[in-house]
């Protein structure tokens, strides 16, 4: 194993009695001070690979490390080197923020004398200082999300896990939340193992991205890597009337791959780059062809997912923003308990 | 490709920076600071059992004329009642107080830190014991304000109330046993009727050499909870009952040691640290 890699996981599996494998020996590493995006849909064992390495759900079979520490025989050096912000901020609607970080500070064992004065800095950190003797139950979500973050700070880790950090979220609590993790690990070389299924999110947050999809890893690179395995960018045009669509499909068929679409709408992969676009264009214009929309399209992660998956990636950034309600809808993918009961939100493609 | 792993579901030992006595009072904090916030708690359970004494100790007042009993006033007999049924209440808010940890991952926040089992096991409890003390006090000041006379004096009222307290806590590690097997409130909730039954078939309304139908007398002769009301019911009544005091504070004790020992062992399944 790396001797830099804060965590490294070596053909990691977990199956649960009931159901088939959630995570299916999967291979990972992630350097110390680097944001690593776990990206997949709903089910695909984000979450138990996330259970497994905090050591709160020991593996079927598989080895891994995380601060240098093994998660099974190591459990209670892995917990005081990481630190876990998991799916549901699970909080004590009864106590106030300030009451959940000292317990927390208690149980961590930092010594009576700094649990007032490191309570108050993370209360700051995450702008709850107003709110810090307010019961938690009279929370908004964000707040909820950002007292959750300061608890898994408590006692300064070199590692923090998050999962799913954002489901939920308005985008301005969303943004807040991305500032704080980009600044954790760009000012205090902090390594965070991040999984979400917003494709927006991994963009923005992450410098590598493993996607996973039904316990396997199926890519995994930086966003611009990923991005480029899959080609250049598409155009996609949309007649006036769909009665064109087979002339269009005939003038496009010398660019490259094509898909077509029931208004009559063909999209074309552009493997020359946005320089074909200018060619396009005169080819419509001499056929007299009219064109209602012409759009280019750069390559995106949920493309990525496309490629890898041959399916569109559920709960993209551009409808995350949208719909944060309907996200939030978006059930756990997997618990200790194996409940495996979600709903899946509307399907949905980053733009 | 490393080699499979055992897998492992017993916590490791690990660094402990914190003492036990202070992990099981910060967990104790937060459990009184649920209780005391949560007045529906407290105040619906204990107005039920001092409801049915209202109304036993009228309707029922004429059982002191069967030859045999022990005391002319039916409400110095029926006083031990409320401080059973007040610490079968405690068993369900304390079971539920735990379910709800389990059900929103805060149990699981908690074991992300160094705590022990036993800190989260008995500290958890602390919540069952403060409202353990205020029911005692509430039913001994509300008994004695409705003409119970307590023949065991000042002395005896101490010793009321910390058998009473006792028997709240091995009542609230019942409760705490529930929520760590089924992991659920609705679960503990559901359970909580059975507990109830023990309570009727016990000695609550008669004393058991009373009891005619034998099947009955039998059932509340093996009954652990006729003699933890014979035992409250003895510092009312009797005085100072030296063999009914010490087979209430033995099944009281016995219910607690063998329900946090299996709790205890339930709750590192439930952990699930390795």
């Amino acid at each position: 194993m790396s001797d830099r890699a804060a965590i490294q996981v070596e053909g990691l599996v977990r199956e649960f009695r009931k159901g088939p494998r959630a995570v299916d020996g999967i291979d990972l590493a992630v350097s110390t001070g680097e944001i690593y995006g776990f990206l997949g849909p709903n089910g695909a064992g984000k979450s138990t690979t996330v259970l497994m390495l905090t050591t709160l759900l020991p593996p079927t079979s598989g080895r891994a490390t995380v601060g240098g520490y093994d998660i099974v025989r190591q459990g209670a050096q892995v917990r005081a080197t990481i630190g876990a912000a998991l799916q549901e901020a699970a909080l004590d609607a009864i106590l106030t923020g300030r009451e959940h970080l000292m317990l927390q500070a208690t149980l961590q064992g930092l010594p009576s004398s700094e649990r007032k004065t490191r309570t108050q800095q993370l209360l700051e950190r995450v702008g709850l200082t107003e709110a810090a003797d307010r019961r938690v139950g009279g929370y908004s979500g964000g707040m909820k999300r950002r007292l959750d973050l300061a608890l898994a700070l408590v006692h300064s880790p070199r590692i923090l896990f998050l999962d799913e950090p954002t489901t939920g979220l308005d985008p301005q609590s969303r943004s807040a939340l991305w500032e704080e993790v980009a600044r954790l690990a760009r000012e205090e070389g902090m390594t965070v193992f991040l999984t979400t299924q917003y494709l927006e999110e991994a963009d923005v947050l992450a410098d590598r991205i493993g996607i996973i999809d039904h316990g396997h890893i199926v890519a995994e690179g930086t966003p611009a890597q990923l991005k480029a395995e899959i080609g250049g960018p598409s155009v996609e045009v949309t007649p006036v009337s769909a009665d064109d669509g087979d002339r269009l499909a005939e003038l496009l068929t010398q660019f490259g791959e094509m898909r077509r679409d029931g208004n009559g709408s063909v999209a074309v992969q552009l493997p020359g780059g946005e320089a074909e676009l200018a060619e396009i264009v005169r080819i419509l214009d001499r056929a007299d062809l009219h064109v209602e929309t012409l759009q280019l399209h750069q390559p995106s992660l949920d493309d990525v997912f496309l490629n890898k998956t041959g399916r569109t990636l559920e709960g993209s950034g551009g409808a995350m923003a949208r719909d944060a309600s309907a996200a939030e809808d978006a059930a756990d993918d997997t618990t200790a308990a194996g409940n495996r009961g979600r709903r899946r939100g509307r399907r949905r493609r980053g733009g | 490709m490393a080699a499979d792993l055992a897998v492992t579901r017993a916590a490791l030992p690990g660094p402990h920076p914190t003492s036990l006595v202070e992990q099981t009072l910060a967990v104790a904090r937060r459990a009184v600071l649920r209780t005391t916030r949560q007045r529906a708690l407290i105040i619906f359970p204990m107005i039920f059992p001092l409801i049915l004494f209202a109304i036993n100790g009228s309707a029922l007042s004429s059982a002191t004329l069967i030859p045999g009993f022990p005391t002319h006033n039916y409400r110095d007999f029926l006083i031990a009642m409320p401080f059973i049924q007040g610490a079968m209440f405690v068993s369900i808010t304390a079971g539920v107080d735990l379910a709800k940890d389990i059900e929103s991952g805060f149990l699981n926040r908690l074991a992300m830190t160094p705590v022990r089992g036993e800190a989260l096991l008995v500290g958890q409890l602390g919540g069952a014991l403060v409202l353990g003390v205020i029911q005692a006090i509430v039913y001994l000041l509300v008994g004695l304000a409705t003409g119970v006379t307590l023949r065991s004096g000042i002395p005896g009222a101490l010793v009321l109330l910390a058998l009473s307290v006792v028997i709240a806590f091995a009542f609230a590690s019942l409760g705490v046993l529930l929520a760590l097997r089924f992991g659920t409130g609705e679960a503990v909730q559901g359970v909580f009727p059975l507990l109830f039954v023990t309570l009727f078939l016990s000695s609550s309304s008669l004393p058991r050499n009373l009891i005619k139908t034998t099947w009955f007398r039998d059932v509340a002769t093996y009954n652990p909870v006729s003699y933890l009301l014979e035992g409250l019911r003895s510092l009312v009544i009797t005085g100072w009952d030296g063999q009914a005091l010490a087979l209430a504070f033995g099944f009281a004790l016995a219910i607690l040691v063998i329900a946090l020992g299996l709790s205890q062992s339930a709750m590192k399944s439930r952990l699930t640290r390795t």
